[in-house]
Parts: structure tokens; C-alpha cells; sequence
């Protein structure tokens, strides 16, 4: 990697609040990845080319498309999220700026969130906005694609948040990746159900009020635990806790 | 209290009181669970409305029981090596997450046999089953992350958080039966009311387990000698028990 693409991580000891550090944090994550676009669009692009696969693969028929459409655009979503978890860490890791991010005074669990809200800006939020095209051409109906699009906006920041404790849990590790996958898919299917079974009860003309609410609570529940187990897991794969 | 706390952090300690636990575990587990899978089996009523199919609760209720138990087990040692950095606790999770898995692969198995007859399919994706398989995985994850790392502190260290950010699963497997209304039939048993069949059934059911918690007890004991053995292999004391073995 081109060294000059990574500026380095400045935050004075002391003077700068903790408010301040997440700011500076986030804002360097975003620089970080502007200058590195094509990592940008990869969880994208195989986002499109997964929900492409089951039509062609399973049926382009309009009535089993219509059924399944919101379950395949979320397991799409849930897999690139999957996929773009191993950049959270891993790069930080290998040029020490995270050991340097670990020293800093400001508590670690509140630079980690930062850096998530980074890496959802980056993969979620990208992912929700493309789920509407994506959504007509599995022949969802208008009022299917706002509901999806409201759960993967409230679903897509837990996929961050939980998968950050799996990202510190196997930094640095061989094959990270495939265990990533395996200790963080099994987390990932309450969202996964709760986010299918909003847009299907929305489909049938159920209000969806009560599943938004409960994914509303997944949300408020990861954000306020999922920090301190990544911090925490930071700590221990960096310095053997 | 305090000075037994501090002993049963040494591994030493520990290996003599297991070894003086373990014939009693055994024997007391053979026991009640012979009787009560004999009893259960053979002697129990039949169900008015599942017949002799039913018969299978008595291996089907202690291993899920025992599934979800194991698991909060675990988590309870997670949190001692997380904040007292015990090191018999890292011994327990380590030792004990196979056992976990098996036994959770057994409540599946031998649901989908009870299911075949009652419900007439092997498998639905039922919040009860559903969760249990998700259980399945954790503890797959568990043994796999602890595989993975090579250092030993840091491995159990990392095991720890894992464990603990599972056990949200724990209270979802228990009162899916609640929540949703599903095929699964609810909690056989339950701490606040008594149970819903008559005491042919359910005593039987009792004592098959508490039998499969004491053979458990014995299994754990003997996976976490084993596993003091390997880490302690430098010690005096291993080197003169291993010779003593020996000779």
C-alpha cells in the first residue's frame, strides 16, 4: 500500500476532548478511503453481482422474485458487510497506527465507534441507497422498497457494530477471514429475520411499527454494548489484554 | 471463603479435588440416569396424545437442558477470567465448549427424531430449533477462535469476550417457546409452577437430568485434568505425579 495514502493519526494528548479524537478519527478514516476508492466500491459491486445470482440461478420468475426479493437484497447486504469487515482493523493494524490509537488517553471504546459510524458511512450507507434499483429489478413494489430500505438503514449500522467485535477478535490472526465469517454470521441472524420479517408483515398490509421498533432496539442495544467488546478485544489481540 | 476462593485458583489444588470428585460423579450419573431412562422407557405412562413416540423426552429434555446450561456455565467462567484472570476458568471453557457442542448436536438430532412422528417432518425453522442451531454455531465459533490463536493468555482472553457477547442468545432460545407460538411444545419444567404431567412422567425426567448433569460434571472434571496436565507439563508436581503413574 502506498504509504502517502495513509496520513498519520495526530490527536495532542490532553488538549483534545473525546469529541474532538472521534471526530478526528472519522474524518481520517473517510480521507483514508477516498484515496483508496476501488476498496470503496468492491463490497458494492458484490452486493449487485449477489442479488444478480438468484434470479439467474433460482428463477426470474416475477411471483417467486416478488417473495423472496427483500430476504435476497438483505443476505446480499449482510454478506458485502461481511466481506468489507477485514479493512475495519486490518490495515491500522498493520502500519501500528492502531496501537497508537489504543495509547491514546481518550477512551478506546469511543475511537472504535468512530471508526465504526466510518465504515457504515462507507459500506452501509452506500448499500441502502443502491437497495431502491436493485429492489425494482426484483419486482418488489413501492411501498416493500421504502419498508427495506428503512430496515437496512436501521439494520446495516448493528451488521458494523457487531461485526467490529468479530474484525478485533480475529486481527492478526491466519485466516481471519473465514473465521470472521464464523463467529459473526451466527450474531448476524436475529437482525437478518427481524429485518426479512419487517418488509414480509409490511407486504401482507401489516402496520410495521412493531418490527421497526424491535430492530430500532437491536440498534440502541449494539451501539451501547458493541463498543466496549471491540474495545475490549482491541486490547486483548493487540497486547494480550 | 476468601482462602477457598484463592485455592480453587490453583491448578494443583484443583487436579486432587477432581480426582477425588470424579468416582462419585460417575457413579452417581450412571446411576440416576439409568434409572431414570429405564424407568422413563420402560415403566412411564404412555402420552394420551403422542403415544410411545413421547418416550424420547426422557434423552431429548436433559441434553437441551444441558445445551443451554454448559453455555451459561461458560459464560460465568468468561466473565471470572475476564475480571479475576483465573486461570482454572479458562481451563473450564476450554475443556468444556466440545462437550457443549456435542450435547448441543444431540438435542437437535434426537429432536428431529421426536419431530418426525409428531410433527411429521424432520426440521422446521422454528424459533425454538432455530436458536439452538444458532447456539450449535456459537459454540462452533468458540472452539474455532480458540483454535486459531496461539497464546494461550490471549486466546482465552479473546474466547471470553466471544462467550459473553453469545450469551444474548441464551434468553432468546428459552423463551422462544413464549413469544412466538410455534410447533415446539413450551418448557417441560418450569421454576415457579408445577410441572404439567403427571409424577410418572416427570420424576423419571428429573432424574435422568440430574444424571446427565453429574456425568457432565464428571466429563468436565476429567477434560480439565487433562487440559492442567498439558499446561502445567513443566511443573514439578505433574512431572512427579506422571512418574508416580508410571511406577
Amino acid at each position: 500500500m502506498n504509504a502517502d495514502c495513509r496520513p498519520a493519526l495526530t490527536l495532542r494528548q490532553d488538549t483534545v476532548g473525546a469529541l474532538a479524537a472521534m471526530q478526528t478519527v472519522f474524518a481520517r478514516d473517510m480521507k483514508v478511503a477516498f484515496r483508496q476508492r476501488q476498496d470503496l466500491l468492491n463490497p458494492l459491486l458484490f452486493f449487485v453481482m449477489v442479488v444478480t445470482l438468484f434470479p439467474l440461478g433460482v428463477s426470474p420468475e416475477v411471483s417467486f422474485l416478488r417473495e423472496a426479493g427483500a430476504g435476497i437484497l438483505w443476505v446480499a447486504a449482510l454478506l458485502s458487510v461481511l466481506l468489507s469487515l477485514d479493512h475495519l482493523f486490518r490495515h491500522d493494524f498493520d502500519d501500528g497506527t492502531l496501537e497508537q490509537l489504543v495509547l491514546q488517553p481518550q477512551p478506546l471504546f469511543l475511537l472504535v465507534l468512530a471508526k465504526t459510524a466510518a465504515h457504515w458511512v462507507l459500506t452501509g450507507l452506500p448499500l441502502v441507497v443502491l437497495t431502491p434499483v436493485l429492489g425494482v429489478m426484483v419486482h418488489l413494489d413501492g411501498n416493500s422498497i421504502g419498508v427495506l430500505c428503512l430496515t437496512l438503514l436501521i439494520g446495516t449500522p448493528v451488521l458494523s457494530l457487531i461485526g467490529s467485535i468479530g474484525a478485533a477478535l480475529t486481527l492478526g490472526l491466519r485466516s481471519a477471514g473465514v473465521l470472521l465469517s464464523l463467529l459473526i454470521i451466527p450474531l448476524y441472524i436475529p437482525v437478518l429475520i427481524f429485518g426479512t420479517g419487517t418488509v414480509a408483515s409490511a407486504a401482507e398490509g401489516a402496520p410495521a411499527g412493531a418490527y421497526l421498533a424491535l430492530m430500532g432496539a437491536f440498534l440502541v442495544l449494539a451501539l451501547t454494548l458493541a463498543p466496549f467488546a471491540s474495545a475490549a478485544a482491541l486490547r486483548i489481540s493487540l497486547f494480550n489484554g | 471463603m476468601w482462602q477457598f476462593f484463592h485455592k480453587l485458583g490453583s491448578p494443583k489444588w484443583f487436579f486432587g479435588i477432581a480426582a477425588r470428585l470424579m468416582p462419585w460423579l460417575l457413579a452417581g450419573g450412571i446411576l440416576l440416569l439409568m434409572a431414570g431412562i429405564v424407568w422413563g422407557l420402560a415403566y412411564a405412562p404412555k402420552d394420551y396424545l403422542q403415544g410411545n413416540s413421547y418416550r424420547i423426552i426422557f434423552i431429548h429434555v436433559p441434553t437441551a437442558f444441558l445445551a443451554q446450561s454448559v453455555y451459561v456455565m461458560m459464560a460465568v467462567a468468561a466473565v471470572v477470567t475476564l475480571v479475576w484472570r483465573m486461570k482454572l476458568a479458562d481451563v473450564f471453557v476450554k475443556s468444556v465448549a466440545p462437550v457443549g457442542l456435542v450435547l448441543t448436536f444431540l438435542s437437535l438430532f434426537t429432536g428431529a427424531v421426536w419431530g418426525k412422528p409428531t410433527w411429521g417432518t424432520w426440521w422446521v425453522w422454528d424459533a425454538r430449533l432455530t436458536s439452538m442451531l444458532i447456539l450449535l454455531f456459537l459454540y462452533g465459533g468458540v472452539i474455532a477462535l480458540d483454535r486459531a490463536i496461539n497464546d494461550e493468555k490471549s486466546a482465552a482472553r479473546a474466547v471470553s469476550v466471544l462467550v459473553l457477547v453469545g450469551v444474548v442468545n441464551i434468553p432468546i432460545i428459552q423463551y422462544s417457546v413464549e413469544w412466538w407460538n410455534t410447533l415446539h411444545q413450551p418448557s417441560t419444567f418450569k421454576l415457579t409452577e408445577k410441572p404439567s404431567m403427571p409424577a410418572e412422567m416427570w420424576v423419571p425426567l428429573l432424574l435422568s437430568v440430574l444424571g446427565l448433569y453429574l456425568l457432565f460434571g464428571w466429563l468436565a472434571c476429567l477434560r480439565m485434568q487433562t487440559e492442567i496436565l498439558l499446561r502445567e507439563q513443566r511443573t514439578r508436581w505433574v512431572k512427579d505425579y506422571v512418574l508416580a503413574g508410571r511406577g
